[in-house]
């Protein structure tokens, strides 16, 4: 199944590169990954999916605590989260099917962001399966280029770890990798 | 051009005073410091005198912190008196690195200079840690680890950029699957130049990443201190592992002020302490309480954590007989009446049977690695299972556990000790002993000196001579690795150094020195193969030049023996590439000018001994062994634990044991 992790890090240079390296040396398939600002300067944070059963989302979780710079992980899996992925499709558009394309973007509540004589790009925000929608909409009319950032997630409701309290007690925070906090599956 | 002094980031922007306080200054100077103070003999074309400074503050066109600093600068070339002062705020890198060394308590390295890390020892005659210069970078690493093993201190090795650096892969990555705590330092190229494939530079944080606890590139003089504060504390806090520090020429050149209390670590990130719920504690108490089965599973952790005396404490109290791992034996002593030996793929076989028929297993710091438990479907398939082990990751990573304890293992034996009572397994003792009786007539140690001299004698009588000392032990990678393991009994922690998890041959002579060297009063025994030795023997020029008293024992059969034995079980006798040449080794160590033997009968296995102890100074022993003996009991990889292969019965002649 797939597991959503949202990992802060610091923000530090290589920072990346050891959590991706983590993925590949113990052989787990990252399914997205995406990395970004926090509202810290000192924090980045990272929406991690990976295809995984819950003994190795366990593992994976204790792993990426074991990495020096990770500040704290949520397993937000099976947790009531915000999910969005954003993507940009460039679709092939005949003069006259461009009446049907903008239906289909208003259904999807999607925005067309340009305009070519034979083409329109789409941009579509959203869960994955919506885009996925979308997408399987699009495909007769020949989608010639399309990008996904990769899904970014966060929690519902007012428990946000890392808005809270200062960097110092970000640490202290964190669940043991052991205790059963029933936030991380 | 506005005029910048060279060196002006080194004065800081503290010295932001009025320019009057700072005339005041300057004119008190000008009375009471002789006229020669004013110009600096040694700095010629940075000489300045009164005149020309104060000219400055009214000529500068720049704002008055230039101008202020210009002059500074000048009276600090000025006055030797005030440089003087200055210079004692600041340091360059490389003086940090020794600085830092020392205060992390390091007396000894192990090293080898080149072009990216001179600056570094050139830095190292104002230190007095001990360096020693090695034959190749690989043993520089392996005596960090020696040293690190034999003490519980943090090793430390260094190396030069490039090929230094790279050279320092495998005993990085030994360190690594050991859990063992090491410092390795490398030069590299100038922060300039990273990245534009400059001469000798190889990007060492980036090829070690993965074999590393955690790594470095430091490119500012500044991040120095903190950088090696941390790197030590993470090398040495949780579970313990290899750092390194990748300093960058530049860093080591450049000065900046050193603030010891001011860099202390901040890791907001790194939990090295984690501890056990309560709930968890009375999960396995009650296990455990309840087992009539019971084994205790004793590792590499107890050494670690230091936690001998509370394992004893627990097996006694208990009355739960005890097994140890490779990397455990030393951890409870192989004379208890309650230790059974060692389990694993080269184990005791009634250990593998009581292992495999036990309805609790209590594993104390080991991390159920594949040589331990054999084909995991079939491993120990009736027994509850729990784990104490400092890292989470190792929680159900082979072996599915019913509880975990997460901690530190002396902590949480401490807490355990508090509640638990004695358990009632004679039955099982018992029946485990006559397990145990079955095996030992099969075994090698009973049998009468033929003529030939078998490994398993070399051991057995080198541990009879030197019982009851202060003896650490050394081994390589092979059959002679488990034939020690199996015939030397290990009374003490830390008497045994090997390589267990990556198996590096060439390890045992470069790790032998840096055990030496961490305990001198110890007496040390290199138990080494023919191929082996060969990897590393380089550094017994090493240990000439330290004038160590080591003593090797080659276990020389004239085979990479652990490959043939394979070879002999699974690959129908065909020793492809295992017939090993090997030198005339007695006269290769008195090209070294150490003293040696070669020998060849049984009867004269004690008197060489004997002799190499008493004599002041290193010895080597040829020991010529049976050429195609093998190593009994063997779990075949991927077989059942309790499907061992076992010594065939031609071999099994008396249980008289002399
Ligand atoms: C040729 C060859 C044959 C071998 N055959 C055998 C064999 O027959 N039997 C055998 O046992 N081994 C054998 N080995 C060794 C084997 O490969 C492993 O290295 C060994 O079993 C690991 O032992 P360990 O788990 O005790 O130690 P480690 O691998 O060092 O693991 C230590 C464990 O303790 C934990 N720990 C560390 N510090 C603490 C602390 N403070 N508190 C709590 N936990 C802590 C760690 O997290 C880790 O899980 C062989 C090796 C070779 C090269
Ligand atoms: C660096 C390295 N290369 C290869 C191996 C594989 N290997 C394991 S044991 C062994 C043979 C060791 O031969 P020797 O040193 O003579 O010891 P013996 O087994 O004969 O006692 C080999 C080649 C290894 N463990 N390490
Ligand atoms: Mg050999």
């Amino acid at each position: 199944m797939l597991i959503t992790f949202v990992v802060y890090v610091e923000n530090k240079p290589g920072v990346l590169t050891r959590v991706a390296s983590l993925f590949r040396r113990r052989a787990f398939n990252i399914d997205s990954l995406t990395v970004g600002r926090t509202e810290k300067p000192e924090v980045s944070r990272m929406t991690i999916t990976v295809d995984a059963d819950q003994d190795q989302a366990r593992r994976i979780e204790a792993s990426l605590y074991k990495l020096v710079n990770v500040l704290l992980v949520e397993n937000l899996t099976n947790q009531r989260a915000i999910v969005r992925d954003l993507a940009m499709i460039k679709v092939a558009a005949k003069h006259e099917e461009r009446s049907h394309l903008l239906q289909l973007v208003g259904v999807f509540r999607a925005r067309v962001v340009d305009v070519a004589p034979e083409s329109l790009t789409i941009e579509i925000t959203g869960a994955e399966a919506k885009i996925d929608g979308l997408l399987e909409a699009l495909r007769p009319y020949g989608v010639l280029e399309m990008v996904r950032t990769g899904i970014v997630a966060m929690r519902r409701g007012n428990k946000s770890p890392a808005a809270g309290p200062p960097m110092g007690e970000l640490a202290e925070m964190a669940p043991d990798a052991n205790n059963d906090d029933p936030q991380s599956v | 051009m506005r005029w910048t002094p060279k060196g002006w980031t080194d004065f800081g922007t503290e010295y932001r005073k009025a320019p009057a306080v700072l005339l005041v200054e300057m004119l008190f100077l000008r009375v009471f410091l002789p006229k020669e103070a004013f110009v600096d003999p040694s700095l010629p074309d940075r000489a300045v005198s009164f005149c020309p400074c104060a000219a400055v503050v009214v000529a500068s066109p720049g704002s008055p912190e230039t101008a202020l600093g210009g002059i500074r600068f000048s009276l600090g070339n000025a006055s030797r008196k005030y440089e003087k002062e200055v210079k004692r705020m600041l340091k360059t890198g490389a003086e940090i690195l020794w600085e830092c060394l020392g205060r992390e308590g390091v007396e000894h390295v192990f090293g080898y200079p080149g072009g990216a890390i001179l600056p570094v020892y050139d830095a190292l005659k104002h230190s007095k840690i001990h360096h020693v210069l090695v034959r190749h970078e690989q043993g520089a690493t392996h005596m960090a680890d020696g040293y690190a093993r034999a003490s519980g201190r943090v090793g430390v090795a260094i190396a030069t950029s490039g090929p230094g650096a790279t050279n320092m892969v495998t005993g990085i990555a030994t360190a690594m699957l050991d859990s063992s705590s090491i410092v390795c330092i490398t030069g590299q190229v100038g922060s300039k130049l990273i990245g534009s494939d400059a001469f000798q530079e190889a990007d060492i944080t980036g090829v070690t990443l993965p074999i590393t606890k955690h790594n470095y590139l430091v490119t500012h003089a500044n991040e120095l201190a903190r950088t090696l504060r941390e790197a030590f504390y993470v090398a040495r806090t949780g579970r313990t592992g290899p750092v390194l520090v990748d300093i960058t020429k530049d860093a080591q050149q450049s000065s900046c002020e050193f603030d010891w209390e001011a860099a202390k670590p901040q890791l907001l990130g790194y939990r090295p302490d984690l501890s056990p719920t309560p709930q968890e504690y009375a999960q396995a108490l009650k296990l455990v309480q309840d087992a009539k089965r019971p084994v205790i599973l004793a590792g590499h952790g107890i050494l670690l954590s230091g936690a001998m005396q509370e394992v004893r404490e627990l097996v006694e109290r208990t009355g739960i007989p005890v097994t140890l791992t490779l990397l455990g034996l030393g951890a409870f002593p192989a004379s208890h009446p309650l230790n059974l030996g060692m389990m694993g793929m080269h184990g005791e076989a009634w250990v593998n049977h009581a292992i495999q028929e036990a309805d609790l297993l209590l594993a104390l710091g080991m991390r159920f690695d594949d040589r331990v438990t054999g084909n995991l479907k079939t491993y120990a398939p009736q027994a509850k299972k729990v784990q104490v082990d400092i890292d989470p990751t190792e929680i159900n990573k082979n072996v599915k556990v019913d509880v975990a304890l997460i901690g530190d293992l002396r902590e949480i034996l401490r807490e355990l000790l508090l509640r638990i009572e004695p358990i009632d397994c004679s039955k099982w003792r018992g029946y485990i002993d006559r397990l145990k009786g079955d095996s030992a007539v099969r075994d090698i140690q009973n049998l009468p000196d033929s003529g030939h001299l078998y490994a398993a004698h070399v051991i057995n009588d080198l541990w009879r001579e030197t019982r009851g000392g202060n003896v650490v032990v050394v081994t390589d990678v092979g059959q002679h690795q488990m034939w020690e393991a199996q015939y030397f009994k290990h009374e003490e922690p830390r008497s045994l150094i090997t390589s267990g998890g990556l198996g590096t041959m060439g390890f045992a002579l470069p790790a032998a020195i840096g055990v030496k060297v961490a305990r001198p009063e110890a007496e040390v025994w290199v138990v080494v193969g023919g191929g082996g030795f060969q990897m590393t023997m380089a550094e017994l020029a090493t240990l000439v030049q330290e004038g160590l008293k080591i003593h090797i024992a080659i276990i020389n059969n004239g085979y990479l023996g652990m490959v043939r034995q394979w070879q002999e079980f699974f690959y129908e006798r065909n020793y492809q590439s295992t017939p090993l040449l090997s030198p005339d080794f007695a006269k290769l160590a008195e090209a070294y000018g150490i003293r040696s033997t070669a020998v060849t009968q049984r009867s004269q296995v004690v008197p060489a001994v004997r002799s190499a102890r008493e004599h002041d100074g290193p010895v080597l022993i040829d020991f010529r062994v049976e050429q195609e003996d093998s190593v009994y009991p063997m779990v075949a990889a991927g077989a059942a634990l309790h499907e061992m292969i076992r010594r065939p019965n031609p071999i099994v002649e008396s249980a008289e044991d002399e």
